[in-house]
């Protein structure tokens, strides 16, 4: 764990860090803990480095960066016997005693003169812990040097691996090997693995599935995916654009989508709040961009930085009226990326609006996978009349009734079509009507798309099972608690305790056949959510008329953490 | 090339007799007639209001929106397709109440197109209340005793936020306003048309008479429209003689103008398929 106020370059450096026993052929979880402000405050970063497949952050600190000494004092809960905390001696004093623990180890080491004498910026005293760091683990420096290369620009990088090797070899001199833990580089260091954050893998998913506008306002935990993709936009001929507000960002995606471009937009609940007229004028329109909702918890603003599950029940109901929508929660980064390519499937295929809905923890945590397979899926724009020229035998009717309740869509600007839309009920030409057959008939036209999308869904996989079949109880989540739940179940497997784990990944239509199959065979059903009311379960009692056994919910803003949700599920067993 | 004929839709007009909303239709309609467009490349997007059935009235490509949301689903429609024509028509509360945010910044973006507003000083559709535009002391159903603050100055906003094309037109002037719409259709960038529009029903002091009495064409008074300045002096006449044209008419690069690697080729037309995202993978390793 590295620790500090804002500003001291925390997230960076535990990333850094990170990325270090990536490339030594770890898998890596790395989660970041800041608070809503730029200046002092309390951040710190947490990475977990395994020889296995790693899925969340653990419940306690081997080894502590504390860059000042609030950090030492604010995780000496989660300090294990024989943690080793790296600090600068000359300006944080602190003892066992103070910590009141005598079994860990202090290595203080000399971070600002060691950066004085090397004449660099004070932030780069994370860069002497880290090397620090390393020479204590016993890992390789030049993992290390490698990433501060591909970070720093050369001048940069080279002062920083000087800095490294100081902490390094300060270490060396001073304290050997006294420090119980060590990390090493494994048979596949070298193997080329991806490192990222969820919102990174949503951005990702995004250009792979040639998603050409981009329209989002800034909103934690949204935001990265406008970092992301605003610096691309030029390499994957898109545009990206910052807009005046999240209502100008879901009317111009609508917008683009209309003009037969595949668009999307992101933001956190407020914003999503503000879209929810313009989501209903997608539904309504038969439009289909794909909108992002990174949650965040509420009510209202809440709190800003930090993590929750409650705008499920808001992101399945949002807007006036009734029309058909997807929503796909994913649960990890590989999900966040293949997901993004199949909301924009399904958005164009059944011309609805696709709603990905992730939460903070997934969507700054890194994750370590595969590199993604651009080829799985593929793109489907469904309906979408791609020639220059419509030669249909009738006048072109953009909202034409039809079996399954998909009209063909031409592009405006297509010889010999006039393509026209109406946020107020239409026609099949898209003229305003008040009719009353009318309108039963495009209420009729509209849910039949979700008939037809609720099929298609049955080959997705809108649901997943994790564990044994036979199992003593079936756990239940969906989104991020995923990580949590899978790590929670290598420490019960430890102990012979048998459970396995339901994740819903399609939220709706809710997959009720496939959720109902596994639930009928469950002894003991425990939902687990980042949530004050257990939306999750409300859904199942809606699908299902069942209820579940037991809810375990977290609404602290914080993700749950393996041993203490572990012991939860033991509580209820 | 589109005639009247073409333009023609099956929809019947609903507008109160003598509304001002018909002088805007006759007039746009005319000015593609005479700009020799294409109904297939013409985009006419409309708000909430008595003006959002210019859908309905005008037989080209339409997007029917939700109220006061013209301008960003407008942009979203010309970013995407840049060889579209996109003509964005709103109402006074419709653009200058519920899509005031919107508006400047449209104004400051300057994006390739052109927008109308139906101003009437009144909600017509509501049935008759007070609106941004409405004068002080202006009697309504929601201002029984008069409204309180003074009027919103739209064409003044769009000049303070570098519009490149402002003008003003009257509804019962339709030649007139003809001529502005071809203008601004052609102005390569965001043009804006406030135009007056009296309603017949609700809006008993803005009249037909009223402006007619009142209106002077800036264009008969030698105005300069590269100048900012006199053009923001001529914005404030509001009174015995109120100025309509062009206010300000100067092109500055459009939005697109700066996106220099989608210049040339509409999104629509960068392919959807086969987007190799190796090298951005690759930085994640």
């Amino acid at each position: 764990m590295v620790g500090g106020e804002a500003g001291a370059g925390i997230t960076r450096s535990g990333f850094l860090f990170a990325k270090t026993c990536l490339r030594g052929g770890l898998y890596v979880f790395g989660a970041n803990d800041y608070q809503s402000l730029i200046r002092g405050g309390h951040n710190f970063y947490t990475v977990r480095a395994e020889n296995e497949m790693v899925y969340s952050q653990a419940d306690t600190v081997d080894l502590l960066l504390a860059l000042n000494k609030e950090t030492i004092l604010l995780h000496k809960d989660e300090l294990v016997s024989g943690t080793g905390i790296i600090y600068d001696g000359d300006q944080i004093s602190i003892t066992g005693e103070e910590i009141g623990r005598d079994d860990i180890k202090l290595y203080p080491v000399p971070l600002r003169n060691i950066v004085k004498s090397l004449e660099g910026p004070q932030i780069m005293e994370n860069t002497v812990a880290l090397g620090a760091a390393i020479a204590l683990l016993d890992y390789e420096s030049e993992l290390l040097n490698s990433v501060l290369r591909d970070t720093f620009k050369p001048k940069i990088a080279e002062q920083n691996i000087e800095a490294a090797k100081q902490g390094y070899s300060y270490i060396r001199e001073n304290y050997g090997n006294s420090f119980g833990y060590r990390l090493k580089k494994t048979g596949s260091a070298g193997k080329k693995r991806v490192f990222l954050t969820g919102n990174e893998a949503i951005g990702l998913g995004a250009l792979n599935a040639g998603c050409k506008l981009y329209a989002a306002y800034p909103m934690t935990p949204a935001t990265s995916i406008l970092h992301f993709l605003a610096p691309l936009d030029r390499e994957y001929k898109m545009v990206v654009i910052q807009t005046e507000n999240e209502i100008a960002a879901v009317n111009m995606v609508a917008g683009a989508s209309f003009a037969g471009v595949r668009s999307m937009t992101a933001t956190s609940g407020g914003g999503f709040c503000l879209m929810s007229e313009g989501l209903g004028m997608i539904g309504m329109t038969e439009t289909s961009p794909v909108i992002v909702l990174v949650q965040r918890p509420g009510p209202s603003t809440g709190l800003p930085t930090y993590t929750a599950q409650g705008d499920l029940r808001f992101a399945i109901h949002a807007s006036q009226g009734e029309f058909p929508r997807v929503l796909i929660a994913p649960g990890d980064v590989e999900e966040c990326f293949y997901s993004t390519l199949e909301a924009f499937n399904l958005a164009e295929k059944f011309q609805i609006p696709a709603l990905i809905v992730s939460d903070k923890y997934l969507s700054e945590s890194h994750g370590t996978d595969e590199p993604f397979d651009q080829n799985r899926i593929g793109i489907d724009r469904g309906k979408l009349i791609t020639e220059t020229e419509y030669r249909g035998e009738e006048e072109y009717k953009r909202h034409k009734f039809t079996e399954d309740g998909i009209s063909p869509r031409a592009m405006p600007g297509t010889k010999g079509a006039i393509v026209r839309t109406n946020a107020d009920e239409h026609n099949e030409l898209g003229y305003t009507t008040e009719d009353p057959v009318l309108t039963i008939k495009m209420a009729d036209k509209r849910f039949k798309k979700l008939d037809a999308l609720t099929k298609e869904l049955e080959n997705y996989e809108t649901v997943k099972l994790y564990g044994p079949e036979e199992a003593d109880a079936t756990i239940i989540g969906w989104g991020s608690t995923k990580g949590p739940i899978r790590e929670a179940m290598k420490l019960l497997s430890k102990e012979d305790i048998k459970v396995n784990y339901l994740q819903i990944v399609y939220l709706h239509p809710f997959p009720a056949d496939k959720v109902q199959k596994t639930l009928q065979s469950a002894k003991k059903t425990i939902v687990v959510e980042n949530n004050k009311t257990s939306q999750l379960s409300s859904l199942i009692r809606e699908h299902l008329l069942t209820a579940v056994d037991h809810k375990i919910l977290k609404y602290d803003g914080r993700p749950f953490n393996p041993e203490a949700l572990s012991q939860s599920i033991k509580g209820v067993l | 090339m589109v005639t009247l004929e073409d333009l023609k839709t099956p929809k019947t007009n609903t507008w109160c007799p003598g509304c001002g909303n018909f002088g805007i239709l006759m007039a746009f309609k005319k000015a593609l007639i005479e700009l020799g467009m294409e109904r297939e490349d013409t985009v006419l997007v409309s708000g909430i209001g008595c003006h959002g059935k210019m859908v309905n009235y005008v037989n080209v490509n339409g997007f029917h929106g939700i109220h006061g949301r013209v301008l960003p689903l407008a942009e979203g429609i010309k970013l995407a397709n840049p060889k579209l024509t996109v003509v964005g028509f709103a109402g006074d509360a419709d653009q200058y109440n519920e899509g005031w945010g919107h508006f400047v910044h449209a104004v400051r973006m300057n994006v390739d197109m052109t927008l109308i507003v139906h101003d009437n000083m009144v909600l017509g559709l509501t049935t008759g209340q007070a609106t941004s535009t409405s004068q002080q002391g202006f009697k309504s159903k929601s201002t029984p005793f008069g409204v309180i603050p003074p009027m919103l100055n739209p064409v003044a906003h769009a000049l303070v936020s570098h519009g490149t094309f402002v003008a003003r037109g009257f509804s019962g002037d339709m030649f007139h306003l003809k001529n502005l719409i071809v203008e601004a259709i052609k102005h390569r960038g965001f043009a804006f048309i406030d135009v007056f529009q009296p309603c017949v029903t609700f809006n008993y002091l803005n009249t037909y008479d009223w402006f007619r009495q009142r209106v002077y064409k800036l264009e008969d008074e030698g105005h300069d429209v590269t100048d900012r300045k006199k053009a923001l002096e001529k914005a404030f006449e509001w009174g015995d003689r109120i100025p309509i044209g062009i206010f300000y008419n100067r092109e500055r690069p459009t939005y697109h103008d700066n996106l220099l690697h989608v210049k040339d080729v509409p999104l629509t037309k960068v392919p959807t398929e086969n987007v190799d995202i190796t090298s951005t993978l690759n930085e994640m390793m």
